[in-house]
């Protein structure tokens, strides 16, 4: 209490500095005249009674001092000095504070920057949504096939009602919906979500309400939306009652019941939802039926909450057993599936998993980065701190203590990494939303990953500020405290290349540099190498064929006059100049929905009594494999006449073919499917289906008429995409000005979504790493120039001695290439380490690939020799006869 | 040769300032600096070497303590003078610190008389 009290006046005091100097000045002024006029009235003269006064007084000066430090804190006093000195120091070379505060920001700004990105998209990826350090992504999984990542609804009811660990159960299913305005119709994106909702997550609509629970069932009996924030501003012109209007979506007139906060996008990484549906609308907008009573439908995505102090091992374990409950009492639709919780980061069914792997590459990038901007900067300190010598020594002399000396410097680098700090929050600040410029746009829709600038990234920042400060400052500071008294009166340029001991912890310094920039060179090496490899890959489709998808369901078309239009628009379509021809599929390859798969048995195959063969397939309508350019290699293609009616058909591709009837003509068997018995009538030769990396895996088609909705459109056509754009625009408008036509992209560019997080990794790496080799090139051309200059007297008694040029150019190069190669060598030991780590993002290059070794190695050998090589030439201007009389 | 002529006299001992100080702002009633000196001068008789200036970084560091206030006025020869007076924490505090002290002269005392303690 009395401390704290002391401490605040005490600080106080030292604001109020102003007045309470005359004060003290007047009483102590008081205090001697009454001493002397007593000392007087007891008889002294005015001289005797005056230094009488004096004397019993003490030093009057010690005193104020005493007074001042007492008044307010020593500790900010001498700080405020250090500053200040600091400053002072700091503006005496601008050069070097520039680069010192130039290569910091760089190197905390880059650090901050990616702390935004991680904040934003994996750690705290939705904004407005409230205890997100509690949410779990849940996700199903099936022993048998891979990547099902889906939960029936009756299960997700039964973990509600059993986990007594989770506080909240969230469905949230991604869907496309057709809206229309006026006569014009546009897809958008939307939300399938459980009543609880915005309740669960803490959002408040700002008009209206969120859904109530009764909303969750009766099949397709609510047809009320949420709608978002920034859609109810541009489309509804802020109408304040928007509350109880009704808009078409899908067809079907939904009643508006309420407007999301602005600022919240719901709950997807990566994409914003404009609105939300409840639960009970599951038939309208998801495809594939009715399925909130059917145990064995998985559809569901969705997120739990934690109570308080819940680990995710204790609900998993909870919810697993649960879930083995239901395996038991379920055996038909239950059998092999279970769940898994995931931070949100490890989300397995939105953006956040693909993009974690290269977050974690830009983490480790940035680290090395900001490694090497301190290494630079110690440097440069280094060396102020050489040509300071005599300043320092000067100070020690006249008695300063050496503490004292190393708080002066370790201040200086407090001011530079803390004005570097705020360059590098406002780069932060200014780089929040880069990384998405990184992927590829999606048709002109950009993703929605924004950075996140929270108290979080601020605190990491300063962190990150002190510890750089430490790393950089304390080197030349601890070099400072052990100035010798003596050392002072060497001369400065009597050193010798390379000699002397200071020059090691510089070397020491560019070592490191060079070896952590090696190490990035080589990342970018190989995933340059790796992306280039896997863009060389042939999909084994025609990659100019163009997609697009025109959703006759969602404009609320029954089965029958969705087919008739569908036929007559892929009619109209190739009666287009330029369309050679178009066809129908249900899922597009690479696209985010998955494709249909099932349990299959073929004559003559045998399995394990227990094993279920599970293939992938396709449904497409005539002429598919033609218009994706698929050659068929036996049999025929589906045509219109395979139909609801017809006998059911199947097309496989050679991998399937090769598998299932090695050495026969598949073509006239039998492929049962779901139960189904199908007719093989084709096989296609196999492309890839969802990434290029995929092995070759058995594949089939069936005739889209048989067994689902058409959903994509395929066009061989020599048209540009924008092109067939408008003209697909025009003859759906024609067709019924209801339907939405989708975005018109070539094959390629659905190829390259996926590879997307490829090409961002390779481009943070070019940049850093190119980033990293300028440091390191700095530090070199510091220590090279700093040497030349240093050892002045020695190249000039050289270049008395008969020295040329050339040979004084080889002394300085060879000096600083052989602090290159140390650093590579450094550098590739630590790279052999940390490639291994990249392993999963690599394709068909070794982490240890020679060749990408050695073009790094070049190419830092080039950057080393253009660093060196104005220091060298700049040596060989040395004045032989001024060199050596100074 | 001031050495000569204060050999005899004691240092203030560390800490027992403040004790002076709030003993005689609560014996006198407000007092400013010369004062409080010259009357901790006729208590101990002369005896103790005190620098008068050191009175004043004390009457600082106890005016922070919150055990004594400052404020200006005029004095018996109608100068403006600082006057210090004891608040009611000084008080408690100086009734605490009067028994400390107490405690440690009877202490000293012991040592300074070995034989008492012995017989």
């Amino acid at each position: 209490m009395t401390k704290m009290r002391v401490l605040l006046s005490r600080l106080s005091g030292l604001f109020r500095k102003g007045n309470l100097e005359p004060d003290l000045d007047d009483e102590l002024d008081f205090h001697l005249q009454m001493e002397i006029s007593e000392n007087v009235r007891r008889g002294m003269s005015p001289d005797a009674a005056r230094s009488q006064a004096m004397q019993r007084f003490g030093g009057v000066a010690r005193v104020k001092e005493t007074y001042r430090e007492t008044h307010s804190l020593p500790f900010f006093q001498v700080l405020w000095q250090d500053l200040r000195y600091g400053f002072r120091m700091l503006r005496r070379s601008p050069g070097f504070s520039l680069l010192a505060i130039l290569c910091l920001t760089l190197g905390i700004g880059s650090n901050a920057a990616v702390y935004t990105w991680i904040e934003g998209i994996l750690l705290r990826p939705f904004p407005l949504v409230a205890h997100q350090d509690r949410m779990l992504a849940i996700a199903g999984f099936n022993r048998e096939v891979p990547r099902d990542p889906d939960v029936s609804w009756p299960d997700f009811q039964d973990f509600e009602k059993s986990c007594t660990l989770i506080d909240a159960f969230i469905v949230d299913r991604i869907t496309g919906v057709t809206l229309a305005i006026g006569d014009k119709a546009e897809t958008a994106r939307a939300s399938i979500v459980s009543a609880n909702y915005f309740d669960a997550l803490g959002v408040r609509p700002i008009l209206g309400r969120g859904f109530e629970p009764e909303e969750n069932s009766g099949r397709n009996a609510h047809p009320v939306t949420v709608i978002n924030y920034q859609l109810w501003q541009s489309r509804y012109k802020s109408d304040p009652d928007i509350i109880g209007k009704t808009q078409m979506l899908d067809g079907l007139p939904h009643t508006i019941i309420g407007v999301a906060p602005p600022g919240f996008n719901g709950t997807f990484v990566g994409w914003s939802m404009q609105f939300w549906v409840p639960l009970s609308m599951q038939e309208k907008f998801d495809p594939g039926g009715y399925k909130l009573e059917d145990r064995g439908e998985r559809w569901i995505e969705g997120f739990v909450r934690l109570k308080p102090g819940v680990t995710l091992q204790q609900a998993q374990a909870e919810i697993s057993a649960v879930a083995r409950r239901l395996e038991t009492t379920y055996p038909a639709t239950n059998r092999n599936h279970g769940v898994n919780l995931f931070p949100l980061w490890r989300t397995p069914f939105n953006n956040a998993r693909t993009m974690f792997p290269t977050l974690g590459i830009a983490l480790a990038v940035v680290i090395a980065i900001l490694l090497i901007a301190c290494a630079n900067v110690g440097n440069l300190l280094l060396v102020r701190a050489f040509s300071r010598r005599h300043e320092m020594t000067i100070r020690l002399a006249v008695g300063a203590a050496r503490n004292r000396l190393l708080r002066q410097l370790l201040t200086e680098g407090l001011i530079l990494s803390t004005i570097a700090a705020l360059g590098g929050s406002l780069m932060a600040y200014w780089c929040r939303n880069l990384f998405v410029l990184m992927l590829p746009a999606r048709g002109g829709s950009r993703m929605n990953l924004p950075g996140e600038i929270d108290w979080r990234v601020l605190a990491l920042s300063t962190g990150v500020c002190l510890i750089s400060t430490l790393l950089f400052a304390l080197v030349p500071a601890l070099q400072t405290s052990k100035i010798d008294l003596t050392s002072a009166l060497r001369s400065e340029a009597g050193g010798v290349v390379g000699g002397h001991r200071r020059g090691l912890v510089r070397s020491a310094l560019v070592l490191v540099q060079v070896a952590l920039s090696f190490v990035l060179l080589v990342g970018a090496g190989l995933l340059l190498q790796s992306l280039r490899g896997i863009q060389n890959i042939s999909p084994g489709f025609s990659t100019g064929t163009l997609t697009t998808g025109v959703d006759f369901t969602a404009a609320g078309y029954d089965r029958q006059r969705s087919n008739n239009s569908q036929d007559a628009l892929i009619d109209r379509l190739q009666a287009l100049g330029g369309v050679q021809s178009v066809a129908v599929e249900r899922t597009t390859p690479f696209g985010y929905r998955s494709y249909s798969s099932g349990p299959i048995a073929v004559d003559g195959y045998e399995t394990a009594a227990d094993r279920q063969i599970i293939v992938n397939y396709n449904e497409v309508g005539p002429a598919y494999l033609a218009t994706m350019g698929i050659p068929l290699l036996a049999g025929r293609e589906f045509t219109r006449a395979d139909n609801e009616t017809s006998q059911p058909v199947a097309i496989v591709n050679d991998v399937m073919a090769a598998q299932f009837w090695p050495g026969r003509d598949p073509v006239g068997s039998r492929l049962q499917v779901k139960g189904k018995w199908l007719q093989v009538v084709g096989v296609a030769k196999a492309s890839k289906y969802e990434r290029l990396m995929e092995t070759p895996l058995p594949f089939f088609y069936v005739p889209v008429r048989q067994n689902a909705e058409g959903l994509g459109l395929v066009i061989r056509t020599s048209l540009p995409p924008p092109v067939m754009a408008k003209a697909l625009a025009r003859e759906v408008k024609a067709l019924d000005q209801n339907l939405a036509p989708g975005e018109v992209i070539t094959m390629q560019e659905q190829v390259d979504r996926t590879t997307a997080v490829q090409r961002t990794a390779v481009m943070l790496l070019a940049v850093f790493g190119g980033l990293a080799l300028l440091l390191a090139a700095i530090g070199l051309y510091g220590v090279m120039s700093y040497t030349v200059s240093q050892s002045a007297r020695e190249l000039g008694l050289r270049m008395a001695l008969g020295a040329d040029r050339g040979n004084l150019v080889r002394l300085i190069m060879s000096n600083g290439l052989t602090l290159t190669i140390a650093g590579v060598v450094a550098g590739t030991a630590a790279a052999l380490g940390l490639t291994r780590l990249m392993g999963a993002m690599l394709y068909k290059v070794s982490p240890r690939d020679p060749a990408i070794f050695v073009s790094a190695f070049l190419v830092m050998i080039v950057a080393a020799s253009a660093a060196c090589f104005l220091p060298a030439w700049r040596a060989t201007r040395t004045d032989p006869v001024r060199a050596l009389r100074d | 040769m001031p050495n000569d002529k204060t050999a005899a006299k004691a240092d203030v001992l560390h800490g027992s300032l403040a004790f002076m100080v709030l003993r005689t702002l609560d014996t006198l009633g407000p007092q400013h600096g010369w004062g409080i000196a010259r009357r901790i001068e006729q208590i101990s008789g002369n005896a103790l070497e005190l620098n008068q200036g050191s009175l004043y970084p004390a009457l600082l560091r106890l005016q922070q303590m919150g055990w004594i206030t400052s404020k200006w006025g005029a004095s018996e020869s109608n100068r403006r003078a600082r006057f210090y007076a004891i608040t009611r924490a000084g008080k408690k505090q100086l009734a605490a610190e009067a028994a400390n002290w107490q405690r440690i002269s009877g202490i000293l005392a012991r040592f300074a008389n070995p034989a008492r303690e012995s017989s």
